[in-house]
């Protein structure tokens, strides 16, 4: 095994933990803003970084760039395995643009007042992020699976002491949920590695793809395949694929501001990204097999999630089931198997963390102002807050995915991918194109409700004006939507090579498995 | 010359009556006194044994068993004596402490 | 001249920075200077469409083709070879909508600063006007199907933000607006549905979105005489090469040299030289030669030898692959061949079917964005928006994009029979129905919406019978007149706020009725859903007094009356532009109308076309209810007595709202003569000397592919005036008197007992509202909460609290009382008891007697011995 030094991906990743363990020492009650700026200033530090990876990223080469590898326990072949390609670097991007905004908005957000004790707020939000880009960058079965869990211990923190009022309950269920999920994942880890003789992934599916290490397939329900469902359901958990969607409504509508964006931006697209790193490079023929199942899942979850959102009278619980429409996206652009659709999901991932995330910010905007999620408590917001107005239609419009906004090319490409699919075809296109119908159905009759109609309520007249914080991370947050809407060949670029690599690597077994299942 | 044989012979008629004394006898002091003739049936066939070998083992052997004899004769009389002082009777039937 | 065309990308960006500036700075600037940011951006895009024609004229047609700088490509997957850049594409048809789209808007705009005066979102109006501007022009001017759809959708928010402009009205009107808004941008997201399909399956069939590539002509064939004129002028050609892009020079030899052209018929000729007009023909002397070695974008080539089948854009494309035969393949120009078999992935089919299937799903996005049957509703209601954007974009642009994007793929159209007939149907059926709802509407402005719905029907029907030049040719004429109506309609309704105003500062005190005009238009621009029983039928008593009272409707007809003699211009300009609409000899609409029902004809006659037998029935038909009920809008509205004591006081409307309905009403007469049929006769009035002959139809035949010249048919053309004429003496019979209405203000229609079931009906929008409330919004609404409440009371509730939850707690019981107390304790008891039982067995043998010891003892004793002398004894 080739041991590596220090890596500058490993520093991005430790980076928080330093921001951690210095929080740590601080004291609560008199370094209040010292806290808040060495929490935001590390989370910059790790975007700045991983700038920096981008910078010094070589988009042609599909490989595992900035590796660090170390023995951990040889003797059970595990190792600290970290490395990122294209398609890794675009999720750590995302972590790390994600969570400065996070945190700049709890600055001003009422939830301290209630519940205190900020400080342990952020060293939770630093935690998480290292967690998340944890997930992003190993490489190793093992590191990878203890990454994942650990992203839910802050989360459930997040959620059951900052959380609305049924928190307790919500956190839990987040975290059985996913926890239930994990196990299935777990045994498949330990089958898989104790079948290949080590954890490292990148070793895995070169066995795989140069068949020295076999899976036995034969069809829906053989060993690959158990495999695959055992990594596709924790992860389907996550995403959420369709039936396994019940947490989420829960988690967003009681989770603080940020844990809901953190969790629309990042944590779901843990699931995607496994699918994506883990199961299709793996498993390529229970992947193609299965891809039909799943895709039908996926169909089912955009035109379900759309239609349930519009009759949420809740905000937040109907952009939580707007993400599992979005979401059921990003899952049918996977398992289209080809390039378009691959690379449409992978920049829709990012899209849906812009968008939605910006969608739960600017619920969180309403709720620190009205303390009300019920829809039917604004109406005329556009009135009272002008520019909020404005800014807020524009990052409803990006969510329907209107062309020249970000959503667009991410849907766009996806569904294309859809039609020319050899595993999923015209008929899932012409469903899942439905969801387009139905995203502006539920999201114009969101913005009407909120922002339009005259502004009778008079608890809304006098709304208290936008702060510096939020006014910062919605513009970024919009400048972000015009940016990929307009230029998205820089982010199909990052990630061309790496994700061709794994269509490729399943596309090889597409055309027998076709002729076979048929 | 008497034969080995002779010896054995009453080495095992008195071994006999010893055992029978002790399985059939009540009397503690009889049972005790059966004890020592086995052993003795024992010494003598030790000791036959040893002159037709020619070997003094047997008799060192009977020696230690004399020994072993004597100890067990304090003892077991001291524990006669003991029990006669708590049962006011020698007699073995009474003694069924061990029963299950 | 080829330098011009690189400003194609600031046709787009001026408007761009007009809306920009109108919504950073907006708030602080006064009307005047909002107003001016705004109409001057939309007066750019005019002279920037100028230069676009002066640059096609100059250029023999050549189409340019314009990578916007700074900007990188838009989408662009290496891997999967998808490749659409952000392109212009700068050609006839472009241009032809480019100049309508940008001359109109400058227009509304200049209106608009008089209409929407004292409004409180006035600099905000701007903005939303300039950032539809620079959507249309996206849509108008890119070079693939995506770049349409950014300004396909991007219209349509606009459309949204402006339906809704008045989103914060009083009593309900706000919310009114909004589910206006709503409604239109969800019906149009229907047929953007269509859209999407379309263009994924075209690119799977093509593997590109490009209209055209650049260098690729669209119609070859068109270009001949240009080659012609190559081989005889060759040495002149030549000499003047270098010159190109210097001036207009070599005029002289221009002229002759097309005068020299052999390919072509004279007519064409003439009618070059009739469009061109003062460019006088430069096109043949200004360019090069033929296919000769041009690696020069805007290099000049007759056809598209020089490109292989993978280097032509969509519709090059689809020509080759639908002319080849059963079995035939062709080059790709890599070596692989193509045929009439297309893969989409697992789905294997052939071209034909491939392309009616694109054909049929742009139908329904044209379906949404032109307002037809089936998701044409959205567009009566848009009139919730204020008078200029109806005028603007709900009936000059941007509902004509359904019909552009048709006539731009009109290859595919051409191919599909099936689909054409579905698609005259459609637009036949709409063109009727509509203009049978137009009848019987009251509100000013609905009449014209359905117009407008039933003249787009008009256009989709040509395109249905393979008159693609007449659709565009309609869509022009119709872009100035009904922009006319509107703007007139607008200056109406604005002349009947002020008299009101007027009649309550001095009739009633006006003491509770301090709000200004704008609020009182917007509290009454808008019928919304309820109009139905709002406008009712005429005979409601109480509706009456209301109209005399707060409920004053502005734009209710049945208040108007004897209008002419307040406001002669736009009377006048009203009249212009109904006749027109109308199709009146000889004003615009009659030569554009008449083109399409010729066309039809032939295709019936001639062709023997199914669908020209139905174009020509149903749009006589809808002829026939045109002429009728503008009519009796006009004789509502204008003639007769006043029907309200407002009318007494209605001013005529300041010069910004004026001069537009002159400038649009001149055009509205001249227009049609630029696309004179072939053969006119006497009915031209001999202006072809001017105008040439189908110039218009030569001009776009650059771009269109199968277009074709339109003849003039005097039977048709006689039997439509007729029609006309007869509907507007029915129409005057009818409603001539001094008052047509009766005392309650009921329809004659109404008031005939014979008509009345229609009329009802007619005004009733024949229940499409209703139907699709009950067919799809209640389902849809209702299975919404259904599904909710299974998701959350069944799925999220009962699944997590009484399968999961309480079977997991079942288990645990389970587990500790049977299982771990029952089972597995009871085990170890049981292991317990059996060892205790067996003891107890055993114990019997333990008597504490020493003597059954030792007989034991003896016993084992003896065994033993006994077992180790067996051996011995045996020997």
């Amino acid at each position: 095994m080739e041991m590596t030094g220090l890596s500058l991906l490993t520093v991005v990743l430790f980076l928080p933990m330093v921001g951690l363990t210095i929080l740590m020492f601080m004291n609560e009650e008199k370094q209040r803003n010292a806290i808040r700026w060495t929490t935001f200033g590390f989370s910059i530090a790790t975007f700045l970084l991983s700038l920096l990876l981008w910078a010094l990223h070589d988009p042609a080469n599909p490989g595992l760039q900035f590796v660090q590898r170390n023995d951990w326990l040889p003797t059970f072949g595990v190792s600290y395995y970290v490395g990122i390609d294209g398609l890794g670097l675009i999720l750590v991007l995302l972590t790390t643009f994600i969570m400065p905004l996070a945190i700049l908005f709890s600055f001003t957000s009422h939830i301290f007042e209630e519940r205190g004790r900020e400080k342990l707020y952020y060293i939770f939000m630093l935690l998480l992020e290292w967690a998340m880009i944890g997930v992003f960058v190993a490489q190793d079965l093992v590191i990878f699976y203890i990454f994942w869990e650990v992203t839910l211990v802050p989360m459930y923190f997040l959620v059951g002491i900052w959380g609305g009022d049924q928190r307790v309950y919500a956190a839990v269920k987040f975290f059985l949920y996913t926890m239930a999920g994990s196990i299935l994942m777990l045994l498949a880890v330990l089958y898989v590695g104790g079948q290949a003789g080590t954890f490292a992934v990148p070793e895995i599916v070169a066995g795989v793809q140069a068949g020295t290490l076999v899976f036995p397939f034969d069809g829906l329900f053989s060993t690959q395949s158990f495999l695959f469902l055992g990594f596709l359901i924790a992860f389907a958990i996550k995403v959420p694929i369709f039936p396994f969607h019940s947490w989420l409504p829960d988690a967003h509508v009681q989770a603080p501001t940020a844990g809901s964006v953190i969790l629309a931006g990042v944590l779901l697209k843990m699931g995607t990204y496994g699918i994506i790193r883990f199961c299709l490079p793996m498993f390529p023929e229970a992947s193609v097999a299965w891809a039909p199942v799943v895709g039908v899942l996926g169909v089912i979850g955009i035109i379900y999630g759309a239609w349930v959102s519009y009759a949420q009278q809740d905000i937040k619980k109907l952009v939580a089931y707007s993400s599992v429409s979005h979401m059921g996206f990003v899952v049918i652009g996977i398992f289209a198997l080809n390039a378009q659709g691959m690379q449409g999901a992978v920049l829709q991932m990012v899209n849906h963390g812009i968008s939605t995330g910006g969608l739960f910010l600017l619920v969180g905007m309403l709720y620190e102002r009205r303390h009300t999620k019920d829809i039917n408590a604004y109406g005329g917001i556009w009135k009272a807050l002008p520019f909020f107005g404005a800014l807020s239609l524009i990052i409803t419009l990006s969510s329907m995915g209107l062309p020249g906004l970000n959503g667009f090319v991410g849907e766009f490409t996806i569904l294309l991918g859809t039609l020319g699919s050899d595993v999923l075809g015209i008929t899932f296109a012409l469903f899942a194109t439905l969801g387009v119908i139905l995203a502006a159905i539920y999201m114009l009759y969101m913005f009407q409700k909120v922002f339009l109609g005259e502004l009778d309520k008079p608890e809304n007249q006098h709304l208290h004006p936008m702060t510096w914080p939020e006014v910062t991370v919605l513009v970024v947050v919009v400048v972000m939507v015009f940016w990929i809407g307009v230029q998205p060949a820089i982010w199909f670029e990052m990630m061309d090579s790496s994700t061709n690599a794994i269509v490729d690597s399943v596309a090889q077994f597409t055309p027998q498995l076709t002729a076979m299942l048929r | 010359m008497v034969p080995t044989e002779a010896y054995v012979i009453l080495s095992m008629v008195l071994f006999a009556m010893g055992t029978l004394g002790v399985l059939l006898r009540r009397n503690a002091i009889i049972v005790f006194m059966s004890v020592e003739l086995m052993l003795n049936a024992s010494n003598l066939a030790l000791v036959a044994f040893s002159r037709q070998w020619q070997g003094v083992d047997g008799q060192l052997f009977t020696f230690f068993v004399m020994t072993v004899a004597a100890a067990e004769v304090a003892v077991g009389l001291a524990l006669i004596v003991a029990i006669f002082r708590t049962k006011q009777s020698i007699n073995i039937d009474e003694l069924h402490l061990m029963e299950g | 001249m080829q330098n011009l065309a690189l400003i194609a990308p600031l046709i787009i960006l001026f408007p761009s920075v007009g809306a920009f500036i109108n919504f950073v700075w907006g708030p602080k600037l006064n009307e005047r200077a909002s107003a001016i940011i705004g109409s001057v951006a939309a007066g750019a895009t005019f002279f920037i469409a100028l230069g676009m024609f002066s640059y096609l004229t100059g250029n023999n047609f050549q189409p340019a083709i314009i990578d916007p700088p700074l900007l990188d490509g838009w989408l662009r997957i290496p891997s999967a070879n998808l490749e659409i850049p952000w392109q212009q594409r700068i050609d006839t048809l472009s241009v032809t909508m480019l100049l309508f789209v940008t001359f109109v808007g400058t227009l509304i705009h200049i209106y608009a600063a008089g209409y929407m005066h004292g409004d409180k979102r006035f600099s905000r109006f701007f903005a939303y006007l300039n950032m539809f501007l620079a959507f249309m022009l996206i849509l108008v001017t890119g070079n693939n199907f995506l770049m349409m759809f950014v300004g396909w959708e991007g219209v349509g928010v606009c459309s949204y933000l402006l339906i809704g402009f008045w989103w914060d009205k009083p009593k309900g009107e706000g919310i009114k607006n909004a589910n206006a808004a709503r409604k239109a941008f969800i019906a149009n997201r229907v047929g953007d549905f269509g859209v999407l399909m379309a263009l994924f399956l075209t690119f799977w069939t093509f593997g590109s979105l490009d209209f055209f590539k650049p260098t690729e002509i669209a119609n070859p064939a068109h270009y001949e005489h240009l080659v012609h004129e190559d081989d005889s002028h060759a040495g002149e050609e030549d000499s003047h090469s270098g010159e190109e892009g210097d001036d207009h020079g070599g005029e002289g030899e221009g002229e002759s040299t097309t005068a020299q052209t052999v390919a072509l018929s004279t007519d064409t000729t003439v009618a070059q030289e009739g469009e061109e007009d003062d460019h006088g023909g430069e096109a043949a002397a200004d360019d090069h030669g033929g296919e000769e070695s041009h690696s020069d974008p805007f290099g000049f080539y007759v056809n598209n030898d020089h490109l292989t089948y993978n280097q032509l854009g969509v519709f090059g494309q689809a020509e080759k692959l639908l002319k080849l035969g059963e079995g035939e393949t062709l080059d790709r120009g890599d070596g692989t061949q193509v045929g009439r078999t297309v893969v989409i992935g697992s789905w294997t089919t052939d071209i034909d079917t491939v392309v009616s299937l694109i054909a049929l799903f742009m139908l329904l996005g044209a379906a949404g964005k032109s307002a037809q049957i089936p998701l044409f509703v959205w567009l009566p209601d848009a009139m919730a928006g204020p008078t200029p954007v109806s005028a603007l974009i709900h009936a000059a642009t941007m509902v004509t994009a359904g019909v552009y994007m048709m006539v731009r793929s009109n290859t595919f159209f051409y191919y599909a029979d099936e689909v054409s007939l579905i698609v005259t149907i459609i637009g036949g059926v709409t063109a009727l129905a509509a203009g049978f709802m137009a009848l019987g509407q009251w509100d000013i402005k609905r009449v014209l919406a359905y117009s407008t719905v039933s003249q787009l029907g008009f256009m989709v029907a040509a395109v249905g019978i393979g008159a693609y030049a007449a659709a565009i040719f309609h869509m022009m004429t119709h872009a100035f007149f009904k922009a006319l109506l509107f703007l007139g309609s607008g200056s109406v309704i604005h002349g009947m706020e002020h008299g009101h105003h007027h009649l309550h500062d001095h009739g009633h005190g006006a003491g509770g009725h301090g709000h200004d005009d704008k609020a009182h238009a917007a509290a009454h621009d808008s019928h919304g859903h309820d109009s139905h029983g709002h406008d009712s039928h005429g005979h409601d008593e109480k509706h009456d007094d209301h109209a005399h009272d707060d409920h004053f409707d502005p734009q209710d007809m049945r208040t108007m009356g004897g209008l002419s003699r307040r406001m002669p211009i736009t009377y006048i300009t009203y009249v212009i532009g109904a006749a027109a609409l109308a199709g009146i000899w000889p004003l615009s609409g009659f030569w554009s109308k008449d083109e399409i029902l010729a066309d039809a004809w032939r295709a019936a006659i001639f062709d023997g076309k199914l669908s020209g037998y139905i174009a020509l029935g149903l749009l006589l038909a809808a002829a026939f209810m045109t002429a009728f009920y503008m009519t009796r809008q006009v004789w509502l509205v204008f003639h007769g007595e006043g029907r309200h004591d407002a009318v007494k006081h209605v001013p005529e409307s300041v010069w910004q709202m004026t001069v537009p309905l002159i400038i649009l009403g001149v055009f509205s007469v001249f227009i049609g003569f630029v696309n004179l049929p072939s053969d006119p006769g006497v009915s031209s009035l001999g202006l072809e000397a001017v105008f040439g002959l189908h110039a218009l139809t030569d001009w776009l035949e650059y771009s269109v592919l199968h277009a074709h010249v339109g003849a003039f048919e005097w039977l048709i053309a006689l039997v439509a005036t007729g029609v006309g004429l007869a509907a507007i003496f029915l129409g005057i019979r009818i409603y001539g008197g001094a008052n047509p209405l009766n005392e309650k203000n009921e329809d004659p229609l109404y008031v005939n007992r014979g008509f009345r079931p229609l009329f009802v009906f007619s005004n009733a929008r024949m229940y499409w509202d209703e139907a699709y409330d009950r067919l799809f919004i209640r389902p849809f609404q209702a299975i919404a909460r259904l599904l909710a409440r299974v998701d959350w009371d069944f799925w999220h509730d009962y699944v997590h609290d009484s399968v999961i939850t309480k079977g997991f707690n079942g288990v645990a019981k389970i587990l500790s009382q049977p299982v771990d107390n029952g089972l597995i304790d009871g085990t170890v008891r049981g292991v317990g008891r059996l060892v205790k039982g067996i003891s107890g067995v055993l114990r019997q043998a333990q008597t504490g007697y020493v003597r059954v010891y030792a007989v034991a003892l003896l016993v084992g004793v003896v065994a033993v011995v006994v077992l180790m002398l067996l051996p011995v004894l045996q020997g």
